[in-house]
């Protein structure tokens, strides 16, 4: 977002954040990092959509004359106790672990967003009410919060989803995300714009959504990437500790828990894939919500 | 000063209350209860008349108000209840664990912030060069590696290279020192390098801040030597805020604790909530639960205090 001078150097690169394509460009070049990190995001999103192609094995399918190979020409990744492919299975783990983290960090976020919002427009006390209940929300640790939850909830599958393992994830986002948005909401409370649509008789939720809400986009996506991050060690934690995704289906968290530790020695392969794939996912979304940070407000912290 | 700290305490009171209450009506929606899980558990099939005879023995019947009036009371004498599946009291089945947790807690905070300073503050002073980049790529690391995941790779290690694997029994610092600490010291780096990883970052960017600062600029003017500068003018006063990230991780680190003593075989708090949710166990849970946000709001209260100790422009009225 630097101004545009004279001496600026006249590469192909616009100084302007409006149009899409300058935008894009201009993020390349300020920030390679959080570049190539999008480029890993984008590769995790192929492999989660069109799991079903890029997969070169059936993940369910055991064969007990392969088991505990390991890596190979044939199987990349080695394969398990059951002689299921672990590439294949941390394919289609993508898949699992996207789809959980992108709703859940959606609806935390959103959640999150929506309260903190409401919390600076009206203040007062109803600011005082939100804001004590998110800090009985903070004072617990991300997974402890989520682990009530799960137990408070169980599970209640739809769609082959555990819809309790979304909502155990997004509760711990809410009072992190509303805490943010707020402070960000607070100084465009006091904007001359809100006075103007309070004084045109706009309703309240409509100055909420169409006045408020845009300008806190910034923070919004920044927590919203950062989360999606904290989102997939989340659901790899539960799944690991046997709280989350339950078998067979392919979930990275579920493939390092149970038995996995008695395979040390015969079947490292087992252990070292998956943990990489958590890893390497959670490292990309993160310096992604960093470089994204750095380049929408560099003044903004989390 | 005192009377700060009075009102701070007195503060304390409503958010336990708010947690208590939220807690209790949360697990109180549970499906399925402890009886069932406790008798059915292992497949055999048991009577309603029994599992109705098991309720009412452990007053599980009564009205869910009465049961909340019965839980206040006692919590108001310190009284956490009995576990839903031992019937020893929830006090004794933490006050057992609590130890190995908290000897694992401090060693993963020695080991974190010892990492930690010089890491951020090389990084600091070193903005922009390939050093910072290193150390930015290594604290990003700790925030993304599982730690589950990273005490497994440590296990796979020692395994490997010197055959070891972890005791099935505890031992305590006092009875021997050295096996406690070989058997520690492992998944305390496994909670710490998460803990280091937010410290640095954190002592990076506020020493990043006061080198900005008048004073630095005015210390160098008057000639005084680069590493005074920084070791008297500029960490002193960057280490503030790193206090309150400290203490806030240490607060937390039960969360690290609860996937890493599964890893390692340790029978410590967070191991004793996992089990407590897959069997559920909620008055453990409600028990562990309380006394996290305990930590947590005197932390926060500590935290705020000793501010006022290490910065004499703050003076609480």
């Amino acid at each position: 977002m630097t101004a545009i001078s004279p001496s600026a150097p006249s590469t192909a690169v616009p100084s302007t954040v409006a149009q899409p394509r300058g935008f894009a460009l201009d993020f390349v070049a300020q920030q390679p990092l959080g570049a190539a990190s999008f480029v890993v995001i984008l590769a995790m999103t192929v492999a989660g959509i069109f799991s079903e192609w890029v997969a070169p094995y059936d993940p369910l399918h055991i064969d007990f004359a392969a088991i505990l190979q390991p890596p190979s020409w044939e199987h990349w990744g080695g394969t398990d106790a059951y002689g299921r492919d672990i590439f294949s299975r941390i394919i289609y783990g993508a898949r699992t672990a996207l789809v959980i983290s992108l709703t859940s960090s959606f609806i935390g976020s959103t959640i999150g967003a929506i309260l903190g919002i409401a919390s600076a427009y009206f203040g007062g006390r109803v600011d005082d009410w939100i804001q004590r209940f998110m800090d009985i929300l903070l004072a617990f640790p991300i997974i402890v919060l989520a682990l009530v939850v799960v137990a408070a909830l169980k599970t209640f599958i739809l769609f082959g989803i555990d819809i309790n393992l979304i909502i155990a994830i997004a509760i711990p986002i809410i009072p992190r995300v509303c805490r943010v948005v707020r402070a960000a909401a607070l100084t465009i409370r006091v904007m001359p714009y809100v006075d103007a649509a309070r004084a045109a008789g706009y309703s309240d939720s409509r100055i909420i959504f169409r006045h408020m809400a845009p300008n806190v986009v910034a923070p919004y996506l920044i927590m919203f990437t950062a989360f999606m991050a904290q989102a997939i060690l989340l659901e790899a934690s539960l799944s690991f500790l046997g709280l989350g995704v339950t078998e067979p289906t392919p979930a990275w968290g579920l493939m390092l828990s149970g038995n996995a530790a008695d395979f040390y020695r015969e079947a490292p392969w087992m252990i070292l894939f998956p943990g990489l794939a958590i890893s390497l996912a959670v490292f990309a979304f993160n310096l992604f919500g960093d470089s994204l940070r750095d380049y929408l407000d560099p003044r903004f912290k989390v | 000063m005192l009377r700060y700290t009075l009102h701070r305490l007195l503060l304390m009171i409503p958010t336990i209350l708010g947690v208590v209450v939220l807690i209790y009506v949360m697990l109180q929606i549970l499906p399925g209860d402890v009886v069932e899980v406790k008798l059915r558990g292992d497949g055999g099939t048991v009577s309603q008349e029994v599992i109705q005879a098991e309720r009412q023995r452990l007053g599980l019947d009564r009205h869910w108000a009465v049961q909340f009036a019965d839980y206040m009371v006692g919590l108001a004498k310190f009284d956490l209840g009995k576990s839903m599946r031992t019937e020893r009291s929830v006090w004794e089945e933490i006050s057992i664990r609590l130890e190995l947790s908290l000897q694992l807690a401090i060693m993963a905070t020695i080991f974190a912030v010892l990492l930690a300073i010089p890491l951020g503050t090389t990084a600091a002073l070193m903005r922009g060069t390939w050093v910072d980049y290193v150390v930015r790529i290594f604290t990003i690391g700790g925030l993304s590696i599982p730690s589950f995941w990273f005490g497994m790779l440590i296990m796979m290690v020692l395994l490997h290279f010197w055959n070891w694997l972890p005791p099935i029994t505890f031992t305590p610092i006092y009875v021997d020192p050295v096996a406690n600490l070989t058997q520690l010291i492992w998944p305390a780096m496994a909670v710490g390098y998460r803990y280091c990883a937010v410290v640095a970052r954190m002592i990076r960017s506020s020493l990043l801040e006061v080198l900005n600062e008048d004073y630095i600029r005015t210390a160098r003017a008057k000639g005084v030597y680069e590493k005074v500068v920084i070791s008297r003018h500029a960490l002193r006063n960057a280490l503030l805020p790193a206090i309150t990230v400290i203490g806030i991780e240490f607060a937390f680190l039960i969360g690290g604790l609860v996937v890493t003593e599964q890893v390692f075989n340790l029978n410590g708090i967070g191991k004793l909530l996992v089990q407590s949710v897959a069997n559920n166990d909620f008055m453990i849970i409600q028990g562990i639960v309380i006394l996290i946000a305990l930590t947590y709001v005197v932390v926060n209260l500590v935290v705020d205090l000793l501010y006022a100790v290490f910065d004499p422009r703050i003076r609480y009225g």
